[in-house]
This record gives C-alpha cells, sequence and structure tokens, in this order.
C-alpha cells in the first residue's frame, strides 16, 4: 500500500490475465509501439513528394491566425464570412492571436451573431427553420426518450432541460426586442 | 449532393450543397460510403467551439470511394475504396516529418495551436466534413489509405479517428507490465483506451462512467472493472480506496469538454460556454493518479481557458500527455490487431442511420438515448 515502499498485489496473476484477455501484452514492450518515439524524424515516410506544397487559389482574402506567417498553402473554403458576423470574425482574426482571450470570445460572439442572421435570412429566401425537424427531438417517442432517462441513475438528466432553452434561445431574443419595441410604440 | 449542416446549437438540417471541387492539385473528392458521429461532434453540436458557422458540414469519420483526383495525385485513382484519417496533414511541415499529423503546420490558417480536421469549425481550418455524400481529401497522397479487402466498412469507419485514438490514449499512458489504469468515460474511445490498455500489458483496467449500459459495455467489450460515479459521494476517495490508497498509475481522460460530475463545471461550460470545456475528468484523473503517475487526455477541450487543478498536478509530479490522435501511424499497427482478432471496432457501433435523419441520429447521441453508444451514418446517393 501507499504507506509502505512494495506495490499492491493484482487481483489477478499475469499468466490469469493472459488466458483471459484476447492479445494481453501484445504491446508489452514500451519501445515497441507506434507513437514511441514520439518524434521520429523521417520526411519520406509521409507520401508527400513536395518540399512546400503547390499554393490553393485564394479566391476571397481569406482570414488567418495573425501568429501564421502567411496564409497556409491549403485551407478550407467552407462558409466564407458574410454580415455583421463575418465583420467581427474578420476583426478578430485581424486583431488577437491566438493567445489573447478577446480572440475567442469574439469568435463565440459571432457564432450567435450568425446564428441569428441565418434565421432571418432563411425566412427570407423561403427556408424558414423548421424547429422539430432541425433538433431531432421526434426521436424521443421513436427511440425511448423517456426510459432511457429514468433507467439508469444519470447525472445528466438535471441540466438537459437547459438544452432546450439554448436551441430557443434565438426565438427568445427576438421575441423580447419585438415586446420591447411595440411596448415603447404604445407608450409614445 | 445532399449533406448535413449545422443551423445553430443543438439543430442541423439536411441540405442540398454544392458537390465539392479539386481546389488544390494534390485534392482528391470522395464519395461518402459510411460516416460516424463522434463524441467531439457533439461540442460543435452544442456550439462549443469557437467559429463554428452555419452551413458548414460535420463530420470527421469516414470512409469511402474516390470520386475524382487533383493532376498531382499519384497514390489513389478514382473507384479505389479510401480510409480517411480525421487529421489533414501535408506531410512535408516541421511537425508532418517528425510524425506528428495531427499538428500539421500548413493546412489550417485559423489557428497555430490546431491542425487541421474535416468539418470541425473554422478553428481546425474550415473544411466541410463527411457527413455528406461528397467531401473534399486535401493531400490525397499523404492522408487517405486504400482500405485492406478483408477490412469492413463498419470497421474501417471507426479506425479513422475513435479507435486509433483510444489506442493512442493509451499509449500515451505509457503503461507498463501490470499497471492500474483508470478509465474516465465509457464512450468509444474510453472502450478502446481501455481494452487498448490490456494490450500494453495492464494488470487492472478500471472504467468510470454514470450511465449504467455504457459501463456494462465496458465490461463486456473491454474486460474492465467498472465504477458508476453517481453511486459515490466522491468517486476519488473510492478510487483510492480500491487501490490501496495509492492511486491509479496511469489515469485516461475520455470524456472532454462536457463532463458530467459537477454541475458548475457543466453549467458554465458545455451550456453557457464560459470555459474551453468542464474539467470534471481532467480534475478527477489528477486526483485519482498516483503521485509520480501519468495523465492521459483524449477527450476534447476547446481553446478557451478551464477550471483545471494545476497545482494537484504540479505538487504530485505527475507527468501529463496529450495530442490529438496522428492517425495514421498507429494503423499498421491496428490492422494487425484487427486482423489477430484482438480488437473488433464495430462491437461497439449501436446505430445505423440514414443521411436524412441525422437531426434525430445526433439527439439519440447527444442525449444518449436507445442505448446510444456510437451512430454510423449511412449517405443515400443522389
Amino acid at each position: 500500500m501507499a504507506y509502505t515502499s512494495e506495490k499492491p498485489k493484482l487481483p489477478e496473476s499475469i499468466d490469469e490475465l493472459r488466458a483471459r484477455i484476447p492479445g494481453w501484452g501484445a504491446d508489452l514492450d514500451p519501445k515497441d509501439r507506434p507513437s514511441v518515439p514520439r518524434e521520429i524524424y523521417d520526411p519520406g515516410a509521409t507520401g508527400a513528394h513536395w518540399d512546400f506544397p503547390e499554393r490553393q487559389p485564394e479566391k476571397w482574402p481569406r482570414e488567418r491566425s495573425i501568429e501564421h506567417a502567411f496564409l497556409t498553402p491549403v485551407f478550407g473554403t467552407s462558409c466564407p464570412p458574410k454580415g455583421l458576423s463575418g465583420v467581427i470574425r474578420k476583426y478578430a482574426y485581424r486583431r488577437f492571436s491566438e493567445a489573447r482571450a478577446a480572440h475567442w470570445l469574439l469568435l463565440i460572439a459571432a457564432d450567435r451573431v450568425d446564428v441569428a442572421e441565418s434565421r432571418i435570412t432563411g425566412l427570407l429566401r423561403g427556408r424558414p427553420d423548421n424547429v422539430i425537424a432541425q433538433t431531432g427531438v421526434r426521436s424521443e417517442l421513436t427511440h425511448r426518450g423517456l426510459s432511457s432517462r429514468l433507467r439508469d441513475r444519470r447525472v445528466d438528466v438535471v441540466h438537459q432541460p437547459l438544452d432546450a432553452v439554448i436551441a430557443m434561445a434565438p426565438y427568445a431574443v427576438a421575441a423580447g426586442v419585438a415586446y420591447s419595441v411595440i411596448k415603447k410604440r404604445r407608450k409614445r | 449532393m445532399r449533406a448535413m449542416v449545422y443551423r445553430g446549437p443543438y439543430r442541423i438540417r439536411v441540405e442540398e450543397k454544392d458537390r465539392p471541387v479539386v481546389e488544390h492539385p494534390n485534392d482528391a473528392i470522395v464519395r461518402v460510403t459510411r460516416a460516424a458521429i463522434c463524441g467531439s461532434d457533439l461540442h460543435l453540436y452544442h456550439g462549443l467551439m469557437p467559429d463554428t458557422r452555419v452551413g458548414t458540414t460535420f463530420g470527421h469519420e469516414f470512409i469511402g470511394v474516390v470520386d475524382e483526383v487533383g493532376p498531382s495525385v499519384q497514390s489513389l485513382k478514382a473507384g479505389d475504396r479510401v480510409m480517411v484519417p480525421f487529421n489533414i496533414f501535408c506531410g512535408s511541415c516541421f511537425f508532418c516529418a517528425r510524425g506528428l499529423y495531427s499538428n500539421c503546420h500548413n493546412v489550417n490558417p485559423n489557428a497555430t495551436a490546431v491542425g487541421g480536421i474535416y468539418g470541425y469549425s473554422h478553428t481546425t481550418g474550415g473544411y466541410d466534413g463527411g457527413q455528406a455524400e461528397y467531401v473534399r481529401v486535401p493531400f490525397a497522397d499523404v492522408g487517405p489509405s486504400l482500405i485492406p479487402d478483408w477490412l469492413a466498412d463498419d470497421d474501417a469507419v471507426l479506425l479513422t479517428d475513435a479507435l486509433a485514438t483510444g489506442y493512442f490514449g493509451a499509449q500515451l499512458g505509457d503503461i507498463k507490465e501490470g499497471d492500474v489504469v483508470v478509465v474516465f468515460g465509457a464512450g468509444p474511445v474510453g472502450l478502446y483506451a481501455a481494452k487498448s490498455s490490456w494490450l500494453m500489458g495492464a494488470g487492472r483496467v478500471i472504467v468510470v462512467d454514470h450511465l449504467d449500459y455504457r459501463l456494462k459495455k465496458a465490461a463486456e467489450f473491454a474486460h474492465a472493472e467498472i465504477i458508476n460515479f453517481a453511486e459515490y459521494d466522491d468517486i476519488v476517495v473510492h478510487l483510492k480506496k480500491i487501490t490501496d490508497h495509492l492511486g491509479a498509475d496511469v489515469v485516461i481522460d475520455a470524456v472532454g469538454a462536457e463532463a458530467d460530475g459537477n454541475l458548475l463545471q457543466h453549467v458554465t461550460s458545455a451550456k453557457l460556454k464560459l470555459q474551453g470545456g468542464s474539467a470534471v475528468a481532467l480534475n478527477w484523473a489528477i486526483d485519482s493518479v498516483r503521485k509520480g503517475g501519468t495523465v492521459s487526455v483524449m477527450g476534447a477541450y476547446g481553446p478557451i481557458f478551464n477550471a483545471v487543478k494545476f497545482g494537484d498536478a504540479l505538487n504530485k509530479g505527475l507527468t501529463l500527455r496529450m495530442n490529438q490522435a496522428p492517425v495514421k501511424r498507429q494503423w499498421p499497427r491496428l490492422f494487425e490487431h484487427v486482423k489477430n482478432g484482438y480488437l473488433k471496432p464495430s462491437d461497439i457501433v449501436t446505430h445505423r442511420i440514414p443521411l436524412e435523419h441525422i437531426a434525430e441520429a445526433y439527439h439519440i447521441f447527444s442525449s444518449k438515448l436507445d442505448g446510444c453508444i456510437k451512430p454510423l451514418i449511412v449517405p443515400t446517393e443522389s
């Protein structure tokens, strides 16, 4: 035990483990494991046939971390920045390094603005968001929603109602704004 | 093509999107035949990962058939059946040249701290993922591999992240013969990490979770001792008691950013996004490992600050090891283990759901309904 020098005895001997567990000890030698040593200098092993990759065309000013010397030669092209969320995102990348909390907090704020913008544009384009379909909540009826929660001693059941609040937050905010505007106009 | 699209926290839909095109000479376009939802996809789904844009297609675990290749691709051709590691990597930067494929410096302009990952927000490069009919695969000569004929699709797709990550997590624990290993989390990565710990000679493997059905799987699939932390007032004290008050030699955190067990930690991170993740499992790992022991962190955390008990880690002289798994480095050995019957990846698959019903799949997985452990997504060709 911890208060004396010897290591506690295992409940099963090594021989018993070897007999019970398929493959026990197949990777026993710590030096003979795929990620050991962590760094092995072998640039020829990767299949790359370039010293520095050819550059992918930059079709719009691609936002990048200011900790990079330049735009990486390859990058994703999903969802270019747009609208107010795009302005916030571009500012977060241009102004703050990854080391600054402001960088990440601005990006999270932009994510919320993006959701609000997308709700509005979805509506204007005739493709409004369908809360029931998008949240997959119908599976509560088809995949044992209630019994899955009641069966085990689950600790997450306590906070799961918050999920619905978060999913509906943009609507709650919109309703709050609309209510305050109407109230102000009525006062006038 | 049909593709899953993020619409905001807890909300996704399937949309018609443009088929991806070759944007770089070493790109391939792959028709997806099988994808999976990863536990870390839930961090995106819940809006926890900064710069997750509405319209993004998730999915970093997928396999498929090559549909088109760029002009410089030498090792693949149309029609090849390929598995694609979740890491996007160039193969030639400082880090790739040293085997740190998950830390590639040439693929993610948005951040230097993390490499490129398919469908995992702009923080990991802004690439669309594989929960779609087609996906763009950069550096086709470096990342993907041909799927061996003997390997089934449902097994191959799990080698692209979950199995490789669990196995890598056990390696980072530096397990020696007879070591006591505790794994927090009985999700896919935790189950694979527990199973892999035996391969490395563990003398005892204990899996901790709060979901009984997952713990049952840990006992059956990973031959592990199981503990439901909800039954104990203080899980750390219990772990000390059952390890002769020494603590475990190695603890693996296979939970990550949305850990339960402390309501304040969970709500401030997973719900209010005020932290990069709930560090409950990580703090338990630090406190339940023995002095001089090793904590291997495989659970994913966001880039913002976390409330981690770093003082305990210092005072106990711990070795903290972590990284995103360099998946392709694990494959040759994992192929051997699968072929020898030591690992059967698809044993943990509980649901196979068509792409058109992916919103339900996310809800089932996120809310842990219907005994869900690992859902696979089956795209339908348009």
